[in-house]
């Protein structure tokens, strides 16, 4: 029993590191209706940046606030050269810009910051906490609390500030948005800016977790089915998703997976998404497309 | 009056045909050059351009089929590959007797099957959220052909080794014959393809892509036809991966199958321009010979200054922002590009 | 619409040009490789005169593997630079060498290969190195068809050890099954003798792709023989998450664990076994789980970790010192990070030089002071014979193991030693193990007899060749 208990938890924790990167894809997506696949390459970057310069001898808070800088520049730069030229482009079109857009960021993190691979120390031990015969990682948890402030202070963003509210208006109905007299363009690059800081968030943590090199940008792959179970567009979806991907995803590698030969994490979380997607073909929280003859 | 009339469209018919004239001229053009390839071009071109060319743009036409003109949204492109490379293996594994293009076919016919079971889902999911079934397609097939080693012959490594290419008693095994396999396997393929989207068959599909619910009352059969679309589609990938596998790498992994590879085919149809017969050819030769053009030019000029790592990575950077620049610039493909230059040319050598 | 009509044409010329190029000849369309720092001036390989010899490189320098493959290639590359600038080239041959960037993927491998396997300016290939298992799977037909040598040191697969069946295929000083069983002897070693592991508990976490899975038959054989308990664990690509994993591990509780990483599937292991406190000096790693780049994101997880090498990082051998001295201090050196100088790939790589370069040596003596063709190449590393007294020579005495291959045996080697991390750098901790070669022989021979039937071959008849 404590076994499984261990199991549990371990998934909710790893979970939980999942929905922090889905929650940068669902900011954008909010925002401007966007599937910005280079999440995972702007994760690397933000990373990549931050270990390189507390290499380079900034300190941490120096480093971070330096890595914060450039994010927002990329989220600028973002919007100005990729998002503005491409706003009537239909989806598919825009999702491939994505790509794209990927496919530069990794190109310019490693010719910027080199292919050496980093360890990134957050100073939070990982020796296993222990009770009740149950051991849990303690930077596990350490990684949840901050999501959790995390998410915390996004809610805050968007239920209080002007700019949050402007992007909950936007997402809801874009065309009265503009009526009302919302700037669009300002809005995107917050709401790019708003995604890198959760992708520097989501990069120190995974960062100290398995080490800051290319296959960083790889995370992307985890969202997905979070993103699909949860709904693009809600935070809480996306926290219901990853726990439920997360725990889903070990109990099924150690339970089922022993029976054939291991490895079923790799599409355990997809064949769930697309469980859940039968029953619920908008996701768990996502908008009900009602159509009526 | 009526004198007038029959003046104008007797001219005008007399355009359309110097245009179809036109059209076919340059139809036997390309035939002729496709024909004379192997004489004029390297080996290198032959086995290291052109063959990968053709693969990828079969399973482009098999993307485009789904995704360009049924409208339903897959990324698992790269597994339907995947299981005609593993299943026309197999086959001649088992029977070894078996013609090659037999079991090119049966590797088609399995990956329809498969694609078939993994398009289910799309009668009851619309939209992006359809990727799920797609999504979940690659990664359970990748995970399984590693897994299962009866798939690979059980050999210890999971790479399988293709068998010798014969055809008919004729040997297709130097890079001039894996260019004329491919040709003979792609062309007929691409004709049928184009003959079935400008048919019934294409068109019960841009119904559903275009107004499914109108569709549905009128009295298409949607529901069959979004089956078709994963079954025809997964079956030109499959081929298409089982060409990949014999007549261009001769070996193949799982993971040669993954999903970069899927986000490479997808990215082909798109590019090329989805809804077009010609945007996957246009498409693949983009992403086979834009990179070594790249490195070609790149690397004459700038490699004996800079250093091969930074270079690379600026490829990396161009490529990307070439992409994004295509889009910005025309979103509906090279195919659209093409046929305004076409038109062009029409108009220019018509005004003669 | 303008924009549309200039992008089209210069597609289309861009096409024609790639197209039309006599790739063959090996001209103007290759990369000349730059063996500068960057900034500090033109590329330092000499331009063919008619004596060159040429080594194609299908490197990668850019994506998830970027590491391993710039301090490999860079390895590679200074040995070849000071080959070139102390010894004036090969017995008056000097090496030329250009770069073609592959990232690991296998067609971008095998489209390098068709590109340089003409050679470069006149000079001849001597053997191709792209250090990837899947292109080296890839290669195999293409390499033998024509006759260029293909080097797959410390991995690849297998049963090319019969030189017989594979004439053109070097899984040189290490091959999978050859690692295997020597780690199995290191481990019972510690335990006091091989007889000590019966009834001990032995995982094997392998990465799930080809290279991982290539010893699992070995294993079990091995723990059959002797009687040790094996669990093989895969970790699906690319390894970021092993929870899962070493959960079950520590529900099986075993006394060793043997990990054959790849890339971050190595950090994220000794983190994942820091998290269930299992101690990192039980865990093993195989030849590709051996390197700073492995251990240090893992940080003080990685401290006491055991790994196998077939030979040391450290400046402290002098040919390491002469590189230092003849192509790094005037700044023709090829890494971009100096630190790196002296790592566990950087030396990899000049030790893989050192091998193909002493093929090169060896065949001259048959064929004449003159650039060779591959198979003239070929003929040379069947005949490398490298002793205590030539390693004294060529300054790496103490970073190889002296190796002697043959017509059967294109391995060679089969020794290792193992080193440890201390959290700054790796100390070696053993002495030569080596691996139990007269069991694995007739496995391997089975397999590439099988092999040879499989594809209509007739094995080649060493000893008749020998008389010739």
């Amino acid at each position: 029993m404590s076994f499984f208990l261990e199991v549990l938890i371990g998934g909710l924790l790893a979970g939980v590191m999942y929905t922090m990167v889905a929650l940068g894809f669902v900011i954008i997506y909010k925002a401007s209706g966007v599937f910005n696949f280079a999440q995972g390459a702007m994760v690397l970057f933000a990373a990549l940046t931050f270990v390189s310069l507390v290499e380079r001898g900034l300190s941490f808070p120096w480093a971070l606030a330096g890595t914060l800088g450039v994010m927002l520049l990329l989220a600028v730069a973002i919007e100005r050269v990729v998002l503005r030229p491409l706003v009537n482009a239909p989806p598919l079109a825009l999702f491939l810009a994505t790509l794209g857009l990927a496919s530069v960021l990794e190109g310019l993190a490693q010719s910027v910051w080199g292919t050496q691979v980093h360890g990134l120390d957050l100073y939070v031990s990982d020796v296993p906490l222990g009770g009740l015969g149950v051991q849990v990682s303690r930077f596990d948890l350490f990684a949840a609390a901050t999501a959790g402030l995390l998410v915390l202070g996004l809610a805050i963003l968007f239920r209080t500030t002007r700019a949050g509210v402007s992007l909950r208006a936007v997402a809801d109905d874009p065309l009265a948005a503009i009526a009302v007299g919302i700037d669009l363009p300002r809005l995107w690059t917050i709401a790019w800016g708003v995604a890198g800081v959760v992708a520097l968030v989501a990069g120190l943590l995974w960062g100290a977790r398995v080490g800051v090199q290319f296959s960083l940008s790889l995370v992307v792959l985890k969202a997905l089915p979070v993103l699909i179970i949860g709904g693009f567009s809600s935070i809480g979806g996306a926290i219901a998703g990853g726990l439920i991907v997360g725990a889903t995803e070990k109990l099924a590698e150690v339970y089922v997976g022993s029976y054939v030969g291991g490895g079923t994490e790799s599409w355990s979380p997809y064949v769930l998404a697309l469980g859940f997607l039968l029953v619920r073909p908008a996701g768990l929280f996502g908008e009900r497309i009602v159509e009526r003859v | 009056m009526s004198t007038d009339v029959s003046a104008w469209s007797q001219s005008e018919d007399v355009k359309m045909t110097r245009k179809t004239a036109l059209s076919i001229a340059a139809t036997v053009l390309v035939a002729a050059l496709a024909l004379a390839l192997p004489r004029l071009v390297t080996d290198y071109v032959l086995s290291a351009i052109l063959v990968p060319f053709l693969a990828l743009a079969l399973a482009a036409i098999g993307q485009n089929l789904v995704t360009g003109y049924a409208g339903q949204l897959s990324v698992g492109s790269a597994a339907f590959m995947s299981v005609g490379a593993f299943a026309a293996y197999d086959l001649h594994l088992h029977v070894p007797s078996i013609p090659l293009l037999v079991s090119f076919a049966f590797g088609g016919f399995i990956a329809a099957v498969t694609g078939a079971l993994f398009g289910l889902p799309s009668l009851r999911i619309r939209g992006f959220y359809l990727v799920a079934s797609t999504l979940a397609a690659q990664f359970f097939i990748e995970w399984l052909f590693t897994k299962v080693g009866w798939f690979s012959g059980n050999s210890a490594s999971g790479v399988i080794m293709a068998p010798p290419l014969v055809v008919a008693g004729l040997d297709f095994s130097s890079p001039g014959g894996h260019y004329w396999l491919s040709l003979l396997v792609v062309v007929p393929l691409a004709i049928l393809g184009r003959n079935l989207v400008q048919g019934r068959v294409g068109r019960a599909w841009m119904a559903v892509r275009d107004m499914e619910i109108a569709a549905a009352i009128v009295g298409v059969p949607t529901r069959r036809a979004k089956l078709l679309a994963f079954a025809i589609g997964s079956f030109y990938c499959g081929v298409a991966g089982a060409l990949w596998a014999f007549a261009y790498l001769g070996t193949v992994e799982p993971h040669g199958f993954d999903l970069d590879r899927s986000f490479q085919i997808l990215f082909i149809a798109i590019l090329g321009g989805l809804g077009s017969v010609v945007g996957p050819f246009l498409g693949a030769a983009f992403v086979v010979l834009f990179p070594i053009a790249l490195d070609n030019v790149a690397g004459g000029a700038l490699g004996s200054v800079v250093d091969p790592g930074l270079l690379e990575n600026v490829e990396k950077i161009i490529f990307g922002s070439l992409v994004i620049l295509f889009l910005v610039k025309q979103p509906a493909g090279l195919a659209r590009l093409a046929a305004i230059a076409w038109t062009r040319l029409c108009r220019v050598a018509l005004r003669e | 619409m303008h924009h549309s009509r200039i992008a089209l044409l210069s597609l289309a010329s861009i096409a024609l040009l790639t197209a039309c190029r006599p790739q063959n000849e090996g001209t103007s369309t290759d990369k000349v490789s730059s063996a500068t720092v960057p900034g500090s001036g033109p590329a330092a390989t000499p331009k063919s005169e008619g004596k060159t010899q040429y080594f194609p490189l299908q490197s990668y320098r850019v994506g998830p593997y970027a590491a391993g493959g710039t301090g490999f290639f860079g390895g590679f590359i200074d040995y070849m630079q000071l080959v070139n600038t102390r010894d004036s080239g090969v017995n008056g041959v000097k090496l030329t060498w250009s770069e073609c960037e592959t990232e690991y993927v296998v067609e971008r491998g095998v489209e390098c290969y068709e590109r340089l396997k003409g050679g470069l300016d006149g000079a001849p290939a001597a053997a191709m190195n792209p250090l990837s298992v899947g292109i080296a799977y890839a290669l195999i037909d293409r390499a033998t068809t024509d006759k260029i040598p293909l080097i797959t040191i410390n991995h690849g697969r297998t049963d090319s050890t019969d030189g017989r069946v594979f004439p053109y295929i070097f899984p040189l000083v290490l091959n999978p099954y050859s690692e295997a069983s020597a780690i199995v002897n290191y481990i019972g070693q510690r335990e006091g003798g091989t007889d000590h592991l019966h009834g001990k508990k032995i995982v094997v976490l392998y990465h799930g792709s080809p290279y991982g899975k290539e010893t699992i038959p070995i294993i079990d054989l091995l723990a059959k023989n002797l009687g040790f308990v094996a669990t093989q664990i895969e970790v699906p690509h690319p390894g970021s998450e092993q929870q899962s994993q070493w959960l079950q591990i520590r529900q099986i509780k075993p006394d060793w664990v043997i990990l054959r990483g790849w890339g971050i599937m190595n950090p994220v292991a000794l983190k994942s076994a820091a998290k269930i406190g299992f101690p990192a000096d039980h865990v093993i790693g195989n030849v590709w789980s051996n390197s700073e780049e492995d251990v240090t994101p893992a940080g003080a997880a990685g401290t006491g970790y055991v790994s196998v090498t077939t030979h040391p990082s450290g400046r402290d051998f002098d040919v390491i010192k002469d590189i230092e001295k003849f192509v790094v201090a005037p700044g023709k050196g090829n890494l971009q990070d100096p630190k790196r100088f002296g790592s566990v790939y950087y030396n990899l790589g000049v030790v893989n030089g050192i091998l193909n370069v002493e093929a090169v040596r060896v065949a001259q003596r048959k064929y004449g002071k003159r650039p060779l063709t591959g198979e003239e190449v070929r003929w040379g590393f069947e005949h490398i014979d490298v002793d205590d007294a030539r390693l004294k020579e060529l300054g790496a005495l103490g970073l190889m193991q002296p190796i002697k291959l043959s017509c059967t045996d294109h391995e060679g080697g089969g020794a290792v030693r193992f080193q440890q991390w201390d959290g700054k750098q790796w100390k070696v901790v053993s002495d030569w193990v080596r691996s139990d070669r007269a069991l694995l022989r007739p496995i391997i021979e089975e397999s590439s007899l099988k092999y040879a039937k499989e594809k209509g071959l007739t094995p080649r008849d060493c000893e008749a060749e020998a008389r010739l």
